[in-house]
């Protein structure tokens, strides 16, 4: 078992520094460099800045050395000390508007996550047991649609029938005057009170997609002949079922992870702009509007690194719950 | 149905009805283009602790008849009337054909006083709970043990299942035992519960033929010790004759013939169940075909010799160090449990794998020899031309997507033999010549019968005019009244087109009939080779001894079980565990 | 042993059924997918001519039409006793003398037909030729019909949905076939050589999958400078599509590659003779070709999404290419949507498009093995 997880624990070292070189690539792509733009983000302030200043700038910052080097610079910069840059838009390192933003998206993910598995667990199961019963329909016809509608555009509706219908403002996810406060208990309560609309906008999807996975994967075990193994040994159907047939297929419903946080964490992506949430989204929105691209990478970087983590757990949960894989 | 041929002793019982009784039964599937009946009019009974053994080929409706009796029937299948008595000690009797599938009532009877086994050990125990886990759940459930009772019960289960080192094994995975200790698990589990009934769904098919033999032996052992009842389904006469009291032939879901053993053995009255025993009996003895022929030329010169041929998968030598020669219109046999390397061998020849050491000198028609083990490209594809193939699985050797004439045709095509009309004509004649109707040959193979696909399969391997045909377990999946119908067809095509068989299979039976030589295999070393006649009767190897004296004797006459012995290696003696 | 789907047809047409015949006649059983595959193609039709399709021609301001609310199509007319005939009649804009608010009012006296292939703009067929035939028509150009009413600058939304679909259900195809060509050819590579290949690329399969997408799709598009013109810029958005998309489609190869390689017709084929070229192309293709038709059509609408969620956040097409998620960038704002929330329509054109890729392909997946059930 450790050996397993020392494995994977190895296999993750490529993968982020593999996601860290796309990030880094992504700061590199648009054309021009940091200080092209900042300058000429000064010069639409009136402000000229010479050659020389710019050639300095970009000696400070390492521009004029070639890619790999700014790279492991960057790089270097982030395990040492974790500095990811300077955001030239907000004039102050990057690490310092980051973290607060990307724990509040982690703990959108995640209430979405449980959220998602709250609901799709039960759902499933119940449409595989009682398959091509009208409850079955009805969960199956919640499903296409729940797959169907982009969740920026359900956020759209939810906001358009809160503000039309009850007149409320339904984004963010502080009240305003909890918004620069510091976190007290006051303040996760009313971060409770706002999380669940863009939880629930999230979940839809993600609940839709994993009810059609847990209904297959019952389907599939459902006739197996250790079923009817159970079932001659006297067991009743509710036991024989949460025992057996639903024990196997959470393996892979506990493998989902591994793709359901990407999803998460993509429709947070929009969800949370349309809602404005102080979540990284928006700012990573800005930031690459603005070309901020040192902000936008460690977005980035952040979010991908936070998924491989999440892909990580799962395989680690699985080995847990699976004799299989743990003893092979 | 009382009868005088009682082996196992009979329990104390004051009643003299028996335990179970099954009248009319009919088990209907209700299916899209109307309903499948799977068991029509079925009336049995089972005595106290004597043995009735449900056969028939498949699609009889002799596991649904199984599974009728706990109803667990597989959706959407229902007991459509009849009724199925359980005669209980306290003179009661119970309609369990009546009574709610999902119900207390019936759950109280599975378990505890009818427990049932599986074909598929494996499948049959959940692979995410341990053994223990799964056999002390019987007992705290019916017998309302704690914890801790459960466990010594069940370990002392494990103990006379005959499980090496029960304490250890029964916090084990199903998928950590080998098949034959699964299947110990699995009847361990079972009997948790002493039920007087044992309801045994074909438990021995999955199994090598040794360790059938094992399996058999316990479940006779411990329904003596216990004064059980087993109703026993299975499709292999051979088995029948050893361990039943009383049979019942199935066919199309109607009993056939139902009569004590003695009476189906050796004055079946039924036509269907005459037919069956003629095929099995067929198989006891040296084809007809073949007494007619002229002895052998042995001295002439080998068409194929293999000489010390290796094949290794990593640390795993499947083929180790083997030599054989085939001669010209020979048939040779070899002969393996699972994982003994015989379909290794198989494919080594046919260079499916690259051998990892030896050498295969094939003799060609105008005399000169080629090693197949070095040979590559343009030489490769000329060989295969003359050395082909019939494969095991009827189902999964044809291309679905391709009609029968498009599958048999093939190899005509690609060689560039034949095209167009020439190439229509050579497919109506090879089906001929198979015994298959050549108006069918636009048709796919899912039109066809397992048979007739093996048939299909073999006109594939004789469109090239081979010399030789290497068969990997070409008749195995087939029912047995089919089965010799397709080897006396190789057989045939043999003679009209003088080929050479390397027959390749686990069951002696096929190989007797069959062969003119056999090499018997074990663990990827070539044991013994000798006469077809020699090392099915008197085999000179210890392995091929146990392996004979394993096999079940069709006949209920002949039940001598003493002679039976497991083999073990002389140098790395293994314990029963790991021997599959 | 007995297959139950081939079972439960007629033995004597079953025996010749090709793949593709079981493989329809199992999907026509669905009676779900059947009206899903109707709606698609009703879809991709209009995709394939807007121009007919629509009403106004979609890039038409009029300032006198802000916000002008969808009109009503009526069949019967009994102003003037008994008529018969579509029709409808135009809005009279008047304001509510409190609040000033823009309130429409049908003027009933001016009733105005609908003609069938009636004239309206002129528009092209494929870059083919030009026509100024619509399905349907207003007889009277200077009030025209707004069926789904107009956005903030006067335009026709019916009009502008039926372009979308052509940007936004072929960028969905197009950016499939380009995942294909990725996912056929590195996960054929993979199923096909197996071993080492197969490890490192199954190592970068699941690296891509365990990405989230949407971060990484706007940091490219954010990388496209702005002033490309709009060919290019659908070009460049549907290959940052297929740059995560290929990933899920070579899995389901190689799954497929891998399991065929071990199936015994294939060993027979090769025994027959058979060139690995014909083996590839006449035994293995054939049979996953249906299995990757059917995860084609589920990751088509996954590319319509992404585009429209792309566009809406304003990092996809930009105007004036229309596209469903250009469309929706006018519902950004709640203060549009809640003056005019005819603007949602365009994601209504979304949801309908995708749910019924969803269930085609759904019931295609079900139907493309016919022989294992």
């Amino acid at each position: 078992m450790l050996k397993f997880i020392v494995k994977r624990l190895f296999w993750m070292i490529p993968s982020l520094f593999a996601v860290s070189f796309l990030a880094f690539v992504l700061i590199q792509l648009p054309p021009g460099d940091f200080v092209t733009t900042y300058i000429a983000t000064l010069a639409s302030s009136n402000e000229v800045v010479d050659q020389n200043t710019a050639a300095q700038l970009r000696e400070r910052f390492g521009l004029d050395q070639p890619m790999l080097v700014q790279y492991l610079k960057w790089v270097w910069g982030i395990v040492t000390h974790g500095d990811f840059g300077i955001s030239f838009e907000w004039q102050q390192p990057v690490s310092g508007l980051i973290w607060e933003r990307m724990a509040l998206t982690l703990v959108l993910a995640l209430a979405s996550l449980i959220a998602t598995w709250a609901l799709a667990l039960p759902i499933g199961v119940y449409s595989a047991v009682k398959k091509y019963s009208i409850g079955d329909y009805a969960f199956t016809a919640f499903t296409f649609f729940g797959l169907s509608i982009p969740s920026f555009l359900l956020a759209l509706v939810l906001m358009y029938v809160a503000a039309v219908e009850f007149g409320q403002d339904v984004g963010g996810l502080f009240s305003s005057q909890y918004e620069t406060a510091p976190w007290s208990i006051g303040k996760m309560y009313d971060l409770l009170t706002h999380l669940w609309l863009p939880v629930a906008i999230l979940a839809v999807s993600s609940t839709a997609s994993l009810i059609r996975v847990m209904r297959a994967n019952m389907l599939d075990e459902l006739p197996k002949p250790y079923v009817t193994t159970a079932r001659a040994k006297g067991l009743s159907e509710f036991r024989l079922l949460v025992k057996y047939p639903l024990r196997i297929a959470l393996n892979p419903f506990i493998s989902t992870i591994a793709w359901l946080l990407p999803n998460l964490i993509s429709g947070s992506v929009v969800v949370a702009i349309v809602l404005n949430l102080p979540t990284a989204a928006p700012l990573l929105l800005q930031s690459l509007m603005a070309q901020d691209m040192y902000l936008a990478g460690a977005f980035v970087l952040l979010i991908c690194a936070l998924t491989l983590i999440g892909s990580l757990i799962s395989d680690i949960l699985l080995a847990l719950v699976d004799p299989r894989i743990r003893l092979e | 149905m009382t009868d005088i041929l009682s082996i196992a002793p009979r329990p104390a019982m004051t009643t003299n009805k028996p335990l179970l009784e099954v009248r009319n039964l009919v088990t209907e599937f209700p299916l899209r283009t109307g309903i499948f009946r799977a068991v029509d009019d079925l009336s049995f009974s089972i005595e106290q602790g004597k043995t009735l053994c449900v056969v028939g080929e498949s699609g009889s409706g002799k596991s649904v008849t199984a599974r009728s009796i706990l109803q667990i029937i597989d959706s959407p299948g229902r007991i459509a009337s009849g009724s199925i008595l359980l005669h209980q000690p306290d003179g009661t009797s119970l309609d369990l054909a009546k009574l709610d599938p999902r119900g207390r009532a019936i759950r109280s009877v599975r378990g505890r006083d009818i427990a049932m086994i599986f074909q598929e050990p494996m499948s049959s125990l959940s692979p995410v709970h341990t053994v223990g886990d799964q056999i002390t759940e019987a007992l705290r459930l019916h017998l309302k043990m704690s914890k801790a009772e459960a466990r010594t019960e069940a370990i002392s289960l494990l103990r006379q299942v005959e499980i090496p080192n029960p304490e250890k094994a029964i916090d084990r995975y199903a998928f950590q035992y080998s098949g034959g200790m699964r299947q110990r698990a699995m009847i361990a589990m079972a009997l948790a519960c002493k039920p007087q009934l044992l309801i045994a769904d074909e438990p021995t098919t999955a199994l090598d033929v040794t360790t059938q033999a094992e399996i058999l032996d316990l479940i006779s052992r411990l329904q003596k010790a216990h004064g059980m009842a087993v109703l026993f389904i299975t499709h292999d006469m051979g088995v029948v004759a050893q361990i039943a009291d009383d049979v019942l032939v199935m066919h199309h879901g109607v009993a056939k013939e139902y009569g004590p053993v003695e009476q189906i053995f050796h004055s079946p009255q039924d036509p269907y169940t005459r037919m069956l025993i003629g095929s099995v009996l067929k198989l006891e003895q040296k084809a007809e075909i073949r007494l007619a022929r002229p002895p052998l030329d042995t001295t002439a010169a080998p068409l194929l010799e293999i000489r010390n041929l290796s094949m290794h998968f990593g640390e795993m030598k499947a083929l180790d160090d083997v030599s054989i020669s085939l001669l010209p219109g020979e048939t040779l046999g070899i002969v393996g449990e699972s994982g003994s390397g015989k379909t290794t061998m198989g494919r080594s020849i046919m260079r499916l794998y690259d051998p990892t050491a030896g050498e295969m000198h094939y003799r060609r028609a105008d005399g000169t020899v080629m090693d197949l083990a070095k040979i590559g490209g343009g030489e490769l594809k000329a060989a295969r031309r003359e050395l082909r193939m019939v494969f095991q699985d009827p189902f999964g050797s044809l291309n679905p997507r391709m009609t029968v004439s498009q599958v048999i045709g093939e190899p005509l095509l690609v060689n560039g033999i034949a095209r167009g009309k020439a190439l229509d004509e050579r497919v109506c004649h090879l089906m001929e010549q198979v015994g298959l109707d050549p108006s069918t040959r636009e048709r796919y193979p899912h039109a066809f019968s397992g048979g007739q696909r093996q048939r299909i399969g073999i006109a594939r391997a004789i469109t090239l005019n081979p010399r030789i045909i290497v068969a990997d377990e070409a008749t195995s999946a087939l029912d047995v009244s089919v089965r010799f119908q397709v080897l006396d067809l190789l057989m045939r095509l043999q003679d009209e087109l003088g080929l050479a068989y390397i027959f390749i299979s686990h069951d002696i039976g096929v190989i007797r009939y069959m062969c003119d030589r056999v090499g018997v295999m074990y663990r990827g070393k070539l044991v013994e080779v000798g006469e077809a006649d020699k090392v099915c009767n008197a085999p000179d190897h210890p392995y091929t001894q146990a392996l004979i004296s394993a096999i079940p004797r069709p006949d209920p006459r002949d039940r001598d079980h003493s002679r039976r012995f497991r083999y073990t290696e002389p140098s790395a003696a293994k314990n029963g565990s790991s021997a599959r | 042993m007995v297959d139950v789907s081939i079972a439960n047809l007629r033995p004597e047409r079953a025996a010749v059924a090709s793949q593709w015949q079981l493989i329809w006649w199992a999907f026509k059983r669905h009676r779900l997918a059947m009206a899903a595959l109707f709606v698609t193609l009703a879809l991709y039709i209009v995709a394939l001519v807007p121009g007919f399709f629509a009403i106004n021609d979609p890039t038409v301001q009029n300032a006198r039409a802000t916000f002008h609310p969808p009109q009503r199509i009526h069949l019967i007319d009994n102003s003037n006793g008994f008529e018969f005939g579509l029709h409808y009649f135009p809005l009279k804009l008047t304001r509510d003398p409190e609040t000033l608010a823009a309130i429409y009012v049908e003027d009933t006296a001016k009733k105005i037909p609908i003609a069938f292939f009636g004239r309206g703009y002129t528009y092209s067929v494929l870059g083919l030729f030009q026509t100024d035939i619509h399905l349907i028509a207003s007889t009277d150009k200077a009030r025209p019909l707004f069926l789904f009413g107009a956005d903030r600058l006067g335009r026709d939304v019916y009009s502008r949905v039926v372009q979308g679909a052509q940007v936004s259900l072929s960028i969905g195809l197009v950016g499939v076939f380009l995942s294909l060509a990725l996912g056929i050819v590195l996960g054929g590579i993979s199923g096909y050589y197996g071993g080492r290949i197969d490890f490192v690329m199954q190592r970068v399969i699941d690296f891509v999958l365990s990405l989230p997408t949407i971060p990484i799709w706007l940091a490219l598009a954010a990388a496209l400078p702005q002033g490309w013109p709009a060919t290019l810029q659908y070009m460049m958005i549907t290959i940052i599509l297929s740059f995560t998309g290929w990933a899920q489609l070579a899995r389901v190869v190689r799954g497929r590659f891998l399991s065929l390689r071990t199936e015994e017709f294939v060993a027979a084929a090769r025994l027959d003779g058979v060139s690995e070229g014909r083996i590839i192309f006449r035994h293995m293709l054939p049979s996953f070709s249906s299995h990757i038709i059917a995860s084609m059509t589920l990751a088509v609408p996954a590319m319509i999404l992404a585009e429209t969620s792309l566009s809406f956040l304003g990092l996809g097409l930009q105007p004036p290419t229309i596209s469903w998620g250009v469309l929706l960038r006018e519902a950004q704002n709640i203060r549009s949507i809640a003056t005019a929330p005819w603007l949602f329509l365009p994601g209504l054109a979304v949801v309908i498009a995708v749910m019924a890729l969803n269930l085609f392909g759904d019931g295609l997946r079900d139907a493309a093995d016919p022989y294992n059930k």
